[in-house]
């Protein structure tokens, strides 16, 4: 009785946890669940679809791990063979049904990949926005080369048009993220890599970096603004009459460490910068400066 | 004269300081206590000596467990500071002082905790299994010990003079070259690694070589018990790992000390190099610390449900197959990197294929209780607790093999979860398992179940508390390493973090409490047989704890389960006279040395002491020859001795 007791009192606190973190995920924004983006949704759809093959095989070991220790438990007079070691079938069916289960999940592994590579350009009839993301210490530094504007820890992208990114650092290696918007690439200093993503609402989004940078780190978040064309006019008509114009001798200092930077629009001056950044570690420094 | 060393090094914060000055008066109290009883003598030509591999292993025990003490109260901090640094909230530590905190306490728990316990078990356990009488090369055993002891060493120094790395456990460059820190701070990180890397490389050596070459009399390969099994495949992980470490670790330091630019971000360095050769260590290094935790699991299992392993020969087969992809997924650890889809894909198939002989195992052991007769005693208890906990966790290991799912939640906090859920619920819970199982084998008394049984619960409950939040926080987008937040909303699911580390800790309290109370009341647990859970393996047919030499007799053995196979047919176990002379290796004061100097050589090297590296490196020069030139490193025990001391042991029974 008194084990029963204990029993019911185990199952009825899991069901409490389970209900308290339904509740927390249907009342919180949950970003990685709650995607805004056309990258961002498949993602989370494939968290669901590859979810789901594993329960087939996680569900029935949990069910299985229950029913035998409570069965087989000692006291309990059931069917005891202290030799039987041996099944083919039942190993050939814990062998073969993983195998099966994984055979399924590497397939959409492949074509998830394919489809969500960062590199790859979005299908779309409108022209990419282009942005340059260079993280600094610790900030990062959006350059608009083709509006001629620049900002420091805001990126201001237009909705239902893709946004290429091109990304490097010139600082130790972070990592550029929007949860909601699409996953992750590495911004690496003397590396460039790429990243397509849509937004399909407007709204403010956050973006972070989630690797490690050194001591500023804790302060390597932006926000991201999603808004119509027209909220993009204004913005780059409000950075081109910022008092602040960006050239190498302005990035230079932006290069040092500081933490915690506010908000900055710029004018930008010199439109080679973002490969200058890349260059300066293709080419020794003392010619480089 | 002393480089770059100087009262600078000195100047902490005051929790800094309350950490080294308990550790100093910690030693100050262990020096008196043993200056007292006068256990100077005793503690060198028994232990520090010693090359019994018994004794070994139970020094790799009290290493690991003060570095487990040190690891927690790391983790605890970090608790603390991120439940209540958020918005103007700046925590009460600082932002290097957090970092360093998580470099240290992620190098403790695995380095100096997880391959601390494993190789406890390990040097105490496998000879025993496989019926010798020490390991191939006593010596270097010895060695190996005392390199990863002053690894360890290095951390704590770390804590008084000077500072640790504060770039993660996984020191990625160009943050941890020469121009982000060019403090110590990293070197310390480099040289606690890279001497007890060298360390656990020459037990791969040796405990390979004492599988292969030192089995008894008719234990053929698929004769050994199974956690033998999963050490030789973990020896096999380690010789084809450890180089990978220690090549990369020389090359972090000649970038650090020589300025060579093989990291460097310009210059033609290439920083992704390191990220490459780190995780091509690093991955196999996981299944290096899991390996024998199934093997443990594998004969706890059987004896406490009173029932042969199920599935044998499936045991093996899979410890291979993880052992072989376990080096074809490292690139897993970086799909954003950007190695384009192909190469993601193949990494991600490979890492999920690995599930399958996970499962595999795991079905194995379940089917191993299924007509048993299951006594659910500590062990059994921690065994469903690694099933929920490593079962859940491997679920969200293949979803982040997955390179759009992990692009999603790489380096958030559910990667956090999703390791620390199979490193607790696997390596630390493997290990509560065999320590429980083997304790009256190494000290010769049972630990009391109740405290245990405390201490699970505490564990499990803990576990969940301050992990399954983790797993929703990384969805929320919040990574990890952070020492302040800008997001209030975040703070109550930290507090039940910080509620779980707190419980967890309850648990280690309460394990604490376990041993101490068995050792108080040892005289009514004690273990006079030799064979407190009716075993199954060799090491439950000698006395415990075992005679220095192990088996008067080495046995000869005809089946898997050989004690088990023993007492089936009422065959003798121990053979009584007559007895005869037993070759046994001596003990050499030159492991403990060579450990010394490879500590003051790389203190001298971080602080750039070059005198004292060089004068380090000349001692460990000298030492290896004047032990090659020993004349006689072995003697025999002599019949008479024999006979008295298994007289004793039999008498008392």
């Amino acid at each position: 009785m008194k084990t029963i007791f204990k029993v019911v009192l185990g199952i009825l606190i899991c069901l409490a946890a389970v209900a308290i973190t339904a509740f927390y995920i249907s009342t919180h924004n949950i970003d990685v669940l709650n995607p805004k983006g056309i990258i961002s949704a498949k993602e989370r759809d494939l968290i669901a679809t590859a979810s789901e093959l594993m329960l087939i095989i996680v569900v029935p070991v949990f069910a299985l791990l229950w029913y035998i220790s409570w069965k087989y438990r000692e006291g309990n007079e059931a069917e005891h063979e202290p030799d039987w070691e041996h099944n083919y079938i039942a190993e050939y069916c814990w062998w073969g049904v993983p195998l099966v289960i994984v055979a399924i999940l590497a397939v959409v592994c492949w074509k998830s990949t394919h489809e969500l590579n960062p590199f790859n350009p979005l299908q779309s009839d409108k022209k990419p926005f282009k942005v340059q993301a260079v993280a600094l210490r610790w900030k990062w530094l959006f350059i608009y080369p083709e509006e001629g504007v620049a900002t420091i820890n805001l990126l201001q992208i237009p909705i239902d048009r893709p946004v290429s990114f091109e990304i490097t650092a010139d600082a130790p290696m972070n990592s550029f993220w929007i949860p909601q918007l699409a996953g992750q690439i590495y911004a690496m200093p003397s590396m460039r890599t790429e990243l397509y993503i849509q937004a399909n609402e407007a709204g403010t989004y956050r973006g972070l970096s989630s690797h490690i940078s050194g001591k500023g780190f804790a302060g390597m978040y932006f926000t991201v603004q999603a808004g119509t064309e027209q909220e993009l006019k204004d913005f780059v008509a409000k950075a081109k009459e910022s008092n602040r114009s960006l050239n190498r001798a302005v990035y230079d200092q932006l290069v040092e460490p500081s933490e915690y930077d506010p908000i900055e629009l710029y004018q930008l001056q010199d439109p080679s910068l973002f490969m200058q950044v890349l260059d300066k570690y293709l080419v020794p420094q003392s010619q480089a400066s | 004269m002393l480089g770059r060393l100087n009262l600078d090094a000195l100047k902490h914060d005051w929790i800094e300081y309350l950490a080294g000055a308990s550790m100093f008066f910690g030693l100050i109290a262990i020096i008196a206590l043993v200056t007292y009883y006068k256990r100077w003598k005793w503690l060198w030509k028994e232990w520090f000596t010693s090359v019994d591999h018994k004794k070994i292993g139970v020094m790799y025990l009290v290493v690991s467990f003060v570095m487990l003490v040190k690891g927690l109260i790391d983790a605890v901090m970090m608790r603390f500071q991120q439940a209540f640094a958020f918005g103007d909230s700046m925590g009460y530590l600082g932002a290097e002082h957090f970092q360093q905190i998580f470099t240290a306490h992620g190098v403790t728990m695995i380095f100096f905790v997880g391959m601390g316990v494993i190789f406890a078990i390990i040097n105490y356990v496998v000879p025993l299994q496989i019926g010798a009488r020490d390991v191939a090369f006593p010596f270097l055993n010895n060695l190996s010990f005392w390199l990863f002891a002053m690894g360890g060493m290095m951390i704590l120094v770390s804590l008084v003079i000077g500072v640790y790395g504060g770039t993660g456990w996984s020191a990625y460059p160009p943050l941890a070259g020469i121009e982000y820190n060019p403090g110590v701070g990293v070197d310390y990180w480099v040289w606690s690694i890279q001497i007890s890397g060298i360390g656990t490389m020459l037990s791969g050596i040796n405990f390979l070589v004492t599988i292969l070459k030192m089995r008894c009399k008719g234990m053929s390969l698929m004769k050994m018990p199974i956690f033998t099994w999963a050490t030789f495949i973990t020896m096999i992980l380690i010789i084809f790992a450890f180089p990978i470490l220690t090549g990369a670790l020389s090359m972090l330091t000649t970038d650090r000390l020589l300025d060579t630019k093989i990291f460097t971000a310009g210059f033609g360095g290439n920083p992704m190099m390191y990220i490459n050769l780190f995780w091509a260590w690093g991955h196999p290094e996981v299944y290096i610390l899991i390996l024998p935790a199934f093997g443990m699991f594998s004969e706890v299992v059987p004896v406490f449900s009173r029932k042969r392993l199920f599935g044998y020969a499936s045991m093996v087969w899979a410890l291979v197959a993880i052992a072989f992809f376990s080096f074809i997924v490292w690139l897993h650890h970086f799909f954003t990197m950007g190695a384009g889809a192909n190469v993601n894909s193949f990494f991600g198939i490979m890492t999920m294929i690995i599930a399958i002989p996970t499962g595999v195992k795991v079905f194995n052991w379940l089917f191993t209780m299924f007509r048993g007769r299951v006594k659910f005693s500590t062990p059994m208890l921690w065994f469903i607790g690694f099933i929920v906990t490593f079962v859940s966790g491997g679920m969200t290991g293949v979803l982040m093999s997955l390179p759009g799912v992990d692009f999603q939640v790489h380096n958030s906090l559910f990667l956090i979860a999703h390791f620390h859920s199979v490193i607790i619920g696997g390596v630390v819970f493997g290990f509560f398992a065999g320590f429980t199982y083997w304790f009256p084998k190494i000290f010769g008394y049972t630990l009391i179940e109740k405290w245990g049984k405390w201490a699970f619960w505490c564990w499990l409950i803990g576990y969940c508390l301050a992990f399954l939040p983790l797993y929703l926080l990384g969805f929320m987008g919040v990574t990890r390493r952070l020492n302040h937040f800008d997001v209030t909303e975040w703070q109550p699911l930290f507090m039940v973090a910080l509620l779980g580390a707190l419980v967890i800790t309850a648990g280690v309290g309460f394990q604490c409490l376990q041993i101490y109370t068995s050792i108080k009341r040892r005289k009514e647990n004690r273990d006079e047989t030799g064979d407190p859970w009716d075993g199954r393996t060799l090491e439950w047919s000698t006395t415990s704890p075992p005679p220095f030499y192990n088996y008067a007799h080495t046995p000869e053995v005809h089946a898997k389960d050989a004690f088990w196979d023993f007492k089936q047919k009422g065959m003798p176990i121990k053979m009584g006279p007559p007895y005869y002379p037993i070759h046994m290796p001596k003990n050499s004061p030159y492991g403990f040395l060579i450990g010394v100097l490879s500590f003051t050589m790389a203190f001298g090297l971080i602080w750039w002491i070059w005198w004292l590296a060089a004068l380090s490196v000349v001692g460990i020069v000298v030492c290896i020859i004047a032990h090659l030139f020993v004349k006689e490193p072995d003697y025999f025990v002599t019949e008479e001795e024999v006979a008295k001391i298994e007289g004793e042991a039999h008498g008392s029974v």
